[in-house]
Formats: C-alpha cells, structure tokens, sequence
C-alpha cells in the first residue's frame, strides 16, 4: 500500500493525541485535581491538537472534504464511520473533563466520572481507527489479530512519551504516568515483534494463477494501461525486503533507547523530552512500514506472482 | 445505505469468454465512451496526449501467457477485467458514508457520485481493483453494468445491454441474469465450467470467467515428414525448376 504522509501524518498524531487524552482522564480518575491549571491547559490543548492536526489531514485527503459530515452516517456496517463518530463524540466528553479537571468549572466531583469517559471514548477511537485496517482482507498483514492491539499500545506509549516529556518541562512528578507509559512500550515492542512474526510466517497462498484461474504456468505479459493507474499508484507500493528488515531493525532500537531514556528520567527529568522526540521519529518509521508492507491482493493481477 | 440486500431478485452480472476474447479494448473504449457521458460522468482522463495519461477506466484489459507445460504449445490470455458485482462486497460495507450501495431489485453495485467522498477505502477493499478514484470528479468510479442503458426505453430494445457487450466483435461478452439458473448466461456457464476469480476471498462475484478451451495440440509436419518425391515426369520437373530457382546448377 503507498505509504501516502496525509495518512501517516492522521495515524501517528491522533494516536498520540488520543493516547495523552486518555492518560490524562485516568489522571483524573486517580488524582483528582491538576497541582496547575497551566499544567492541565497545555496538555489538553496539546492532545486535542493533535488529534485535530490528524482529523484536518485526514479530511484534507478527501476528495470531497466539504461531504465529510457524511461519513458520520454508516456507523451500522462501516469502521471508518465509527471512527468518525467516536472521533466527534470525543471533543465534547474531553472539553468537560477538561473544564472541570483544570477547575475552571468548580465540580471537582465529576472529574473522576468524567475523566473515565474521556479515557473511554479516547481508546474506543484508537481501538476503531486499528478495525479499519484489521478487517481488510485483501491485505493479510494488516488481517490479523495483532493489529488492533498494537494501534492500542501505539496510542498509550506515544501519549506517554508526550506526558512524561511536558512533565519534565512543568518540573511535576509524573507519578503513576510513567510505569504506565513504560508498560505500554513494552507491550508495544512485543506486539509489534509478534504482528511481523505472524506477518512473516503466514502462507502466500494467493497466487496469479488463483485470481486470474489460468493455472500455476501463468505469468503477466501485457498490462492494461498506457501509464501506472490508479489501483498501481495506491496498491501496488512494494517496499524491499532488505530495507524491510532494516527499517524494523531501527524501529527496535529506536523503542529501546525511549526505554533507557524514560528509566534515566526517574533520576532526570529531562531525559524525558529526547525520549518523546525519538519516539516520535520510530512512529513515523512503524507507520510508514505499516503501509509499505501491506501488500494488497489485487496485485496478483499486476505481476506479483503470489501474495 | 451501506447494509446488504439480504438476496437480490435478480443477480445481474457478465459472463466472459476468455477462449474468444481477442484484445481488441473494444469492450475498454467503449464504456469509457458512454460512462464519460452518462452515470459516472465525467471520467476524464488527465494530460490525455501527454507522457504522463492518468483517467479512471471501469474496464481494463489484462494479457496473461500460460507458459508452455509439456505437451502444450503457450499461450496468451486476454482477460478483461471489471466490477463483478460481488453479492457480499465488503467495497460497499467499508463505505462510511453510504455513497456505495447494492441494489435489492438487480444486484448492480453503484456509487452515488453526489455523496461520495472520495476517501477511497472501498478501493482498498477491493480484491479485483474494480474501483478507481477520478481526481478531476473527487470521487470513485466503478461499472455500473450500464445502469443507464439496460433500462433505458429511449434505446431500442436490442441496445439495452451494456456497452462492452454490444461492442464486443467475438461475442466474448455475455449479458444477464446469472441469479435464473435457467436464463441463457447461466446455462453458459454451466456447459462452459465457469468460474469465480478468486473465490477463497469469499466476496462470491456474481461476474464469471469461461476458461480458455484445451487447444488440440494435432502435432504439425515437420520439414522430415514432407512427402518424398515419386520420380514421377512432373516430380523430376519440379526438381529441375528448384535446382535453376536455388542457384545451385547441377
């Protein structure tokens, strides 16, 4: 699949608004009060930026932008219908977290209620952002039980990333944010090490002579176009496999020094913002990867011998 | 709306001869001819006669070579390649906005071309790349089965086919419905073994392929297998005029 920016842009920025959105809201659960309404006003403008940077991209890759109000119509059959839904009922729950979190509502009794809410509706976005592309299945890489999952911890390990850094900025104890934020990418490095396992191990099964039912001999010798078409441009992106491998081998390094960035930030706080730049630079690096190697079937058609 | 028709009355849909199929893109030509001015209007194409063409085609011609097994003589295949008005076609249920649709009463897969977004995720859904995005339009395009001519009493009734039916000059292409076992399609296909492309995706297409039929293979005369002259008047004749002809003199 072409690993087009407006997408990786939506997928990575949003991911990490939503998951600093919903670590925020269990904050809230937890801690009740912000110790600064500046402290709570950035980092809420800062994952509500993000997520709004994300839903602009993506809306500006329509090409319709101005109709967009109607994908919010199918949520009965379509995932990117509930994503859109999720991603507007979001705003109004996270501004009344917001409101009464930052105590400029003085309710500080609903915080907690609230903060559960946000934290529920930020993931249950992520969670339909991930079935979008976990129920293709015309591309067996992202089919596969793993991808939700890691869409999850993705979000929870970039918002994270984000916090402990604004943290260290504001000199305030992260607290429980940065176990959390040190389990999530765990889990994301370990998911993301099964889902390529899984992606590596399953069959290639779909083959030319399958889709075209022209036998096992069968091979491309003419193609249906003067120039690459639409279904090349947008499907028929193969990345290779050695720059494959090494993408994910620098993918892995990079979450490891975020790891001995966060542990150092117990000790220094300012550790912290380095580790959310390079985490930001392996995001890029996995989301492009997403899509480079989702290999789609119709290529079968195009020349690729199996898939 | 983007749920399924839980069975359609008819199942609408084409039948094609890749035995008989010849290449020509007259089917391709064609349906660009009358969708760029009908239902999927305007289908432009970009830079049309520069180096750089780019236009969405609802039909697109494949070549496939069967290499040669043993015994077998190769072979190339022209394979059109279309919508194949799937009866399960996730293309539709992806679609957030409900700007793609099935038809309860004919089974024909259409795209509303005034609510489409053109977010192109049914392209992706697609394992036959039947979709394309007009970039000029902002919107997907897809076969229509020629929704505007099948019912169309302004046509004369033997025009009522799709285009690229009508315009096939093998009669390649075949037209109806495949839901009627008894119609003239499906008995096609059963006489002719047809076949779905790739079933295993479970999209079940109601478009089938006919395959290519088995050549013959009658082995061909060899130079040794020419018969032997029979010294004959008009045999030596023959080898006097090739021997002058040849150059050789004697």
């Amino acid at each position: 699949m072409n690993p087009a920016y407006s997408v990786i842009l939506f997928t990575t920025a949003s991911g990490a608004g939503y998951g600093l959105l919903a670590l925020l809201g269990l904050i809230g659960v937890r801690a009740g009060l912000p110790t600064s309404l500046l402290f709570a006003c950035v980092t809420l403008v800062l994952a509500l930026g993000l997520i709004t940077i994300g839903l602009l991209s993506s809306t500006l890759h329509l090409g319709r932008p101005e109709r967009a109000w109607r994908a919010l119509s199918q949520w009965k059959t379509s995932w990117l219908s509930r994503e859109g839904v999720a991603a507007v009922l979001t705003y109004p729950v996270a501004l009344a977290f917001g409101l009464v979190w930052s105590g400029l509502a003085p309710y500080p009794h609903a915080i907690a209620a609230l903060g559960m809410l946000t934290a529920l509706f930020a993931l249950t976005t992520v969670f339909t952002t991930g079935k979008i592309y976990a129920t293709l299945t015309t591309i067996r890489a992202w089919n596969q039980p793993l991808t939700v999952p890691v869409y999850l911890f993705f979000a929870l390990a970039s918002g994270g990333a984000l916090y402990l850094a604004i943290a260290a900025l504001f000199g305030k104890d992260p607290d429980t944010v940065a176990p959390v934020a040190g389990f999530a990418l765990l889990m994301l490095a370990l998911l993301k090490f099964r889902y390529w396992k899984a992606m590596d191990e399953a069959p290639r099964d779909r083959t030319m002579g399958n889709a075209t039912g022209l036998g096992d001999t069968v091979r491309q010798w003419e193609v249906p176009h003067t120039s690459t078409n639409f279904v090349q441009r947008e499907m028929g992106f193969v990345v290779a496999r050695r720059h494959a491998k090494r993408l994910r081998s620098l993918f892995f390094i990079l979450l490891a020094i975020v790891g001995l960035l966060e542990l150092a930030a117990i000790a220094a706080p300012a550790f912290a913002l380095p580790a959310a730049l390079i985490f930001l630079v392996g995001a890029w690096v996995e989301r492009w990867l997403f899509f480079a190697e989702g290999e789609h079937v119709v290529t079968l058609f195009y020349g690729n011998p199996s898939a | 709306m983007t749920a399924l028709p839980e069975t359609t009355g008819k199942k609408l849909g084409l039948v094609i001869d890749l035995d008989t199929c010849v290449g020509c893109q007259a089917c391709a030509t064609s349906c660009k001819e009358w969708n760029t001015q009908g239902y999927s209007a305007p289908m432009k194409d970009r830079d049309p006669r520069g180096a750089d063409i780019d236009g969405p085609w609802l039909n697109r011609i494949h070549g496939y070579e069967i290499e040669p097994q043993s015994g077998q003589d190769s072979r190339v295949v022209h394979f059109p390649r279309s919508c194949l008005h799937c009866e399960t076609p996730a293309c539709v249920t992806v679609c957030p906005t409900g700007a793609s649709y099935k038809r309860a009463e004919d089974g024909i897969v259409l795209i509303n071309p005034d609510t489409c977004i053109g977010c192109k995720l049914c392209s992706w859904a697609c394992p036959y790349g039947a979709r394309e995005y007009d970039v000029d339009h902002g919107v997907m395009k897809k076969c229509t089965l020629c929704v505007d001519r099948i019912y169309n009493e302004n046509l004369e009734p033997e025009d009522r086919q799709p285009a690229c039916v009508k315009a096939c000059p093998t009669g390649a292409r075949h037209f109806g419905d495949l839901g009627d076992p008894e119609s003239a399609v499906s008995q096609l296909v059963l006489e002719r073994g047809g076949f779905d492309l790739l079933p295993e995706m479970g999209y079940k297409p109601t478009n089938k392929y006919l395959p290519p039929r088995t050549k013959r293979n009658t082995p061909q005369p060899g130079i040794e297998a020419l018969p032997k002259g029979d010294g004959s008047a008009m045999d030596r004749l023959f080898k006097l005029a090739d021997r002058l002809l040849s150059g050789t003199g004697n």
